[in-house]
């Protein structure tokens, strides 16, 4: 069994909640072997994330380097290929940072790449076996990988419960001395926050949200209605705001917002994975869509089929109905 | 500026719904519409956009079979000046290194100040990008959703990272680009730009042209393999209104209230 290495990310000196979930991910290839961190970063906040990971991991590999106390993938990954041993397996979250690194990483190291995994069945003989999914969630597929040169594997956020683990032995190996001068033709400037917009989304207990399945910009204003009816807010999926037919600040999502609201109504929404990651707080979900097909109804607590550009004005009507009659 | 855009064709998850086939291997593909994966037209639109504003050409490149030339045509149409097909019985069944190290070989042939593709494909890994600047050992930076030309040498890039943020950098040129969705508006496409670019001739490469060892991709190389498909278990599944459109509502409406949706 070849060793596995999973790199951690951390900020402020705290490791991100993925870590946990790699080490969950890494005991389904291998449930004896204690996994491996690696952390690369600069300063005191380098020493104080490897520090908190020692009682998850069997050991913790620290790689220090001024040139690294921001995350530039193209630097990590040469930190990286000069630290880690031949067909090693090395994981990391696929998140913005995983999708830079992970590619790269896996042609400059000669191993295998799979991406995405959402499930592990473990390995037999020189073969990995995974679940990823395709077609925005439509579809999940059985993926071979044959790691006899080594893996990069990237895990879904959320896929792997964090699990108690034995604890570690407490090993902090410093291996800066490997890395040598590190530069890259990327470089990070700074980051931009996102704008607030005009309704704040994050506030509101009850939200109307609609997908690709509204079709048109004109056809916001019928969710808009509903929403004034309920006195909730409209917020949306991606494609919507792709499309431009909302502003960014309304997306829900992991490159949206983060919403806790009490009840949500997915309308014409699919429910890819993206989306439901901003959906927090286990609210009360009803969904309508045309499509009885849609993941949005493996997640929903009720559905309707049905076509939301004829359902949600009769429901408008009916919310306005039953408001005039209790003003009454 | 020339820009080289690596293009797939994919299912279209818009036109379809995926299903598996009696066999249960694979999906249903009968009958099926394909059409440009949707992250790379937004790739082409913004490889339009640089040209328009300062100069050079955008060529489109896939690998594929005759099946899919449609949408080399179709980005054509959109104004891409030239396209490209690379095809070999050799590179049947390569995974994400074979179709990097194809395309490797095709830029090493030629000379592109930038090279964009999608972030990812419907069904794909979001890694073609980051594995061909790695074989070359261009700059590389993924989900990127806005590009501003600095000079000749380099560009101004952001990335979409989490919550909505956008992390900036600068990155050297020759590089390599992933393009998030969102990063413009692709233009419309009409059946007459289509029917225009209908006889503009797309060379095609093979193995031998591109200098590739077979044995380097396509199946023989390839490590990570597809077995087949299955319809994901998400979850308890919801509870599904069976009734009219006014019972539906009614119902739906009453449950709300419950949870305190309506106040």
């Amino acid at each position: 069994m070849p060793r596995i290495y999973v790199y951690i990310l951390h900020k402020d000196g705290a490791v991100a909640d993925s870590a946990a979930e790699l080490a969950a991910a890494a005991r389904r290839i291998d449930a004896v072997q204690p996994p491996t961190a690696i952390l690369t970063g600069w300063g005191a906040n380098l020493d104080t994330a490897c520090n908190a990971l020692r009682t998850s991991y069997g050991e913790v590999w620290k790689v220090a380097n001024e040139a690294l106390a921001y995350p530039n993938a193209e630097l990590v990954r040469k930190a990286l290929v000069s630290v880690l041993p031949a067909d090693c397996i090395l994981l990391a979250a696929h998140e913005h940072f995983g999708i830079d690194l992970a590619p790269g990483l896996s042609i400059k190291t000669n191993s295998a790449f799979v991406s995405d995994v959402v499930a592990i069945n473990g390995v037999d003989g020189s073969h990995l076996n995974v679940v990823r999914q395709e077609f925005g969630g439509q579809m999940s597929a059985h993926v071979r990988c044959d790691i006899s040169s080594g893996a990069v594997v990237t895990v879904r956020p959320g896929a792997f419960k964090s699990q108690e683990c034995a604890p570690g032995t407490g090993l902090v190996i410093d291996k800066s001395a490997q890395v040598g001068t590190l530069t890259a033709g990327r470089r990070f400037l700074e980051t931009v926050v996102a704008e607030m917009g005009d309704v704040d989304i994050t506030k509101y207990s009850v939200l109307v949200s609609v997908g690709r399945g509204i079709q048109k910009p004109e056809n916001v204003a019928i969710a808009q209605e509903l929403a004034d009816a309920m006195g909730a807010a409209v917020s949306c999926s991606r494609p919507v705001v792709d499309a431009k037919w909302m502003e960014k600040p309304r997306q829900v999502g992991s490159s949206g917002k983060t919403v806790k609201p009490k009840v949500y109504l997915a309308c014409g929404i699919s429910g890819a994975f993206q989306h439901l990651a901003g959906l927090k707080g286990n609210p009360f979900i009803v969904a309508i869509n045309k499509n009885p097909k849609a993941p949005i109804f493996q997640v929903a607590d009720v559905g309707v089929v049905d076509d939301i550009l004829e359902f949600l004005p009769e429901m408008t009507r009916k919310v306005r109905e039953m408001r005039s009659v209790s003003a009454k | 500026m020339e820009i080289l855009v690596c293009l797939k064709r994919v299912p279209d998850t818009s036109e379809n719904e995926i299903e598996l086939n009696d066999a249960g291997n694979d999906i249903d593909r009968d009958d099926l519409v394909y059409s440009i994966n949707e992250w790379d037209n937004y790739a082409v639109e913004e490889a339009l956009q640089i040209v328009a504003k300062f100069g050079g050409n955008v060529t489109v490149v896939t690998v594929g079979t005759e099946d899919d030339e449609e949408i080399l045509r179709r980005e054509m149409a959109m104004g891409a000046n030239h396209g490209v097909m690379i095809s070999d019985d050799a590179f049947s069944g390569s995974d994400g290194k074979g179709i990097a190290t194809i395309l490797k070989a095709f830029v090493a042939k030629a000379r592109y100040d930038l090279i964009l593709t999608g972030v990812q494909a419907e069904d794909g890994g979001a890694q073609i990008g980051g594995m061909l600047a790695a074989l070359l050992d261009y700059p590389f930076a993924s989900l990127v959703n806005s590009i501003e030309v600095l000079d000749g040498k380099k560009l101004k890039i952001s990335r979409e990272i989490e919550g909505g943020n956008r992390e900036m950098n600068e990155i050297d040129l020759p590089c390599v680009l992933s393009i998030q969705t969102g990063i413009n508006e692709p233009r419309y496409v009409g059946m007459r730009g289509i029917r225009q670019v209908a006889s503009v001739p797309i060379p095609t490469f093979g193995a031998a042209e591109l200098g590739v060892d077979p044995g380097a991709v396509g199946e023989v190389a390839t490590k990570v393999k597809r077995v087949d498909y299955f319809v994901p278990d998400l979850g308890k599944g919801a509870e599904m209104l069976g009734g009219s459109r006014e019972e539906n509502i009614e119902k739906v409406l009453e449950l709300v209230a419950a949870k305190g949706g309506l106040k």
